[in-house]
């Protein structure tokens, strides 16, 4: 978006000044050079200055009503699972993988927590605990198919997705637990769920507190400790990391073993966010998820990206959806959008990665 | 010179992959502070023989011996644990890590302290006055910023990160392989220098390369490597390139009497 903006402007003083064409085609190509290097050196520019101008749109666009303390409190909530989810995936991603099983696990974990609870009449704590325990069973399941049998990431998770969503219809019998149920059997599952009034309408979720958190811990993680340096090296050049003494081995079981934890917490969102837990419904999660990460500048191919713009990605998503229905659009012009984001992402992640090439 | 014990020292390795013999029951020895240059046609095992002595491969038998104690690495990282650095051809640098990250990749600093103890914390400022102090004692503080990504950086300085890396960690022995054969000639004139420098901080060198000017340059002796076994050792002042080569092809025999140690 940023590099648009700055070829437009330049195609303006091209146009003023028609005898100047030969400097121009200079200046044009360092413009763009420098462009280049900025993105290369600041990679979560991108997705912020698509976030920003998306918000502008639409202010103008929209009005007053997109910028109502409620809405965007609402356009949080809405991008709150997703973002967790991101989350996971960012860290999947990272080492050149990729998770097509977290919104299985999220649902499998949210079932195993409800139907521990309600069905089954186990202690709140204990099989919200088990809950949790499914979805970093499930993702080690992932990591050690990865790792050590050294299966591509997308095929171990096609597999794991079915594998996981077959669980979920097993271990649910196809019945979905009732919110009054968990409300009354275990509350602590939709905990989540509680608001904190702001002013103006606004209300703030205790699962966008949780999603701060989380991202917190795992920025923290990847950035200040040297597993996170390994996720990097590992997604990077996996044979370089090896040889620099890195158990790259090691790194991908932590790595999807922790995704599939972290989802484990999405699905406590989940719970919180609609009350019940549901053997159907998000079945598009998983995308959403590699949507956000996507959209936040993190690179398909490994070892580039970072957290912030994943959480950036989710908003931009939920900003765009909020806004392109606010403004009237059909929902079939939100996902239209959407792809076109995505498309776009990974086109200016291609021309930035030629600059190391 | 005869006396002295070699600081890495190979007996009899032999490895096979399947029918092919990689390794005929060969020898190897290293001197202190010496440059040893290995040298051997495509095929020769060369690189087999440093893969056994970096812990990268396992031999099927024989012993290696540093400092004269039986050794049995069994990864790389337990041969580094043991001083053996090696700087790979492809240099095993993670291009989007900065140059800090990459001189301590796998062995980072911790901060001292509960943060580093209980949360892990990395000591970025130390690593970072760490890694300027390493690549100002090999002259290559010509990189600006530390905290550049490798991958901005031109081949030759590449090459001078995982040199440096190899010899801040490297105790007892650095083992190069093709270190000048991705480089231009003035950036090989510049790695030829740094092998001396490393030299002359007290680190013998192992230097594996098809380039003779520039073994025949920087070595102190010639290990030929040919089917598989140690052909022969010369002395560089003592034959010529061609005669190398010749070793080294089977065009000549030779001599009876090699070099010793």
């Amino acid at each position: 978006m940023s590099d648009d903006a700055t070829g437009s402007a330049l195609a303006e003083r091209g146009l003023s000044g028609e005898d100047q064409a030969a400097s121009f085609e200079e200046e044009r190509r360092s413009g763009l050079r420098w462009v280049q290097r900025f993105l290369h050196e600041y990679p979560t520019a991108v997705p912020f200055i698509v976030l920003v101008v998306g918000v502008l749109i639409f202010s103008v666009v929209v009005g007053g009503r997109f910028f109502a303390p409620f809405n965007l409190s609402l356009v949080l909530q809405q991008v709150t699972i997703i973002a967790v989810l991101g989350i996971a995936q960012t860290l999947v991603i990272l080492t050149a993988g990729i998770d097509l099983s977290v919104g299985a696990i999220m649902v499998l974990s949210s079932i195993v927590m409800g139907r521990m609870a309600v069905v089954w009449g186990l202690p709140p704590e204990i099989s919200f605990v088990c809950g949790l325990a499914a979805g970093t069973v499930c993702g080690f399941i992932n990591g050690v198919l990865v790792a050590q049998i050294k299966l591509p990431p997308f095929i171990v998770t096609l597999g794991t997705w079915s594998i996981f969503g077959s669980m979920v219809i097993f271990v649910s019998n196809s019945e979905t637990i009732r919110a009054q149920d968990i409300e009354s059997a275990a509350p602590i599952l939709q905990w989540l769920g509680h608001t904190i009034r702001l002013s103006g309408g606004a209300v703030l979720t205790y699962g966008a507190i949780a999603l701060i958190i989380i991202s917190v811990i795992v920025w923290y993680m990847l950035n200040r400790t040297a597993f996170g340096r390994h996720v990097y090296a590992t997604g990077d050049d996996p044979e370089a990391a090896r040889l620099a003494g890195i158990n790259t081995a090691r790194t991908l079981i932590a790595v999807y073993t922790l995704a599939g934890f972290i989802c484990a917490l999405a699905s406590w969102v989940l719970i919180g966010r609609i009350g019940a837990a549901s053997p159907l419904g998000n079945q598009t999660a998983n995308l959403d998820a590699i949507t956000a990460v996507v959209i936040g500048g993190t690179s398909l191919f490994g070892g580039r990206g970072s957290l912030v713009g994943t959480l950036i990605g989710a908003l931009i998503v939920g900003v765009f959806r909020n806004g392109l229905a606010l403004a009237g659009f059909a929902s079939l012009w939100q996902e239209f959008t959407v792809g076109i984001l995505i498309i776009l992402a990974v086109t200016i992640d291609q021309w930035i990665r030629k600059l190391s090439a | 010179m005869s006396t002295t014990t070699p600081i890495l020292e190979a007996k009899g390795l032999s490895k096979r992959y399947g029918r092919v013999v990689a390794l005929d029951n060969t020898d190897f020895d290293l001197m202190p502070n010496e440059i040893l240059a290995v040298i051997g046609d495509n095929g020769a095992g060369k690189s087999t023989l440093i893969k056994a002595l970096c812990g990268a491969v396992i031999p099927d038998s024989g012993q290696i011996f540093l400092d004269g104690k039986q050794v049995h690495f069994r990864s790389p990282m337990e041969a580094r644990m043991a001083g053996i650095e090696t700087v790979y051809q492809n240099l095993a640098l993670s291009p989007a890590l900065s140059i800090a990250d990459n001189l301590f990749l796998g062995r980072e600093l911790r901060k001292p302290g509960w943060t580093g103890q209980v949360l892990r914390r990395l000591d970025r400022a130390r690593m970072a006055k760490l890694a300027r102090e390493k690549l100002s004692e090999l002259g290559l503080m010509t990189i600006q910023n530390i905290n550049q990504s490798v991958e901005t950086l031109s081949g030759g300085q590449r090459q001078g990160v995982a040199v440096a890396r190899a010899a801040a960690f490297g105790s007892r022995v650095v083992i190069m392989d093709e270190p000048t054969a991705a480089l231009g000639v003035k950036e090989s004139r510049r790695v030829l220098e740094l092998m001396q420098d490393v030299k002359r901080r007290g680190l013998p060198i192992v230097l594996i390369s098809h380039n003779m000017p520039h073994v025949f340059e920087v070595a102190d002796r010639i290990h030929i490597h040919r089917l598989g076994r140690r052909l022969t050792v010369i002395d560089p002042k003592q034959y010529t390139m061609s005669d190398a080569v010749a070793f080294m092809t089977g065009a000549k025999e030779p001599p009876a009497q090699p070099m010793a140690a």
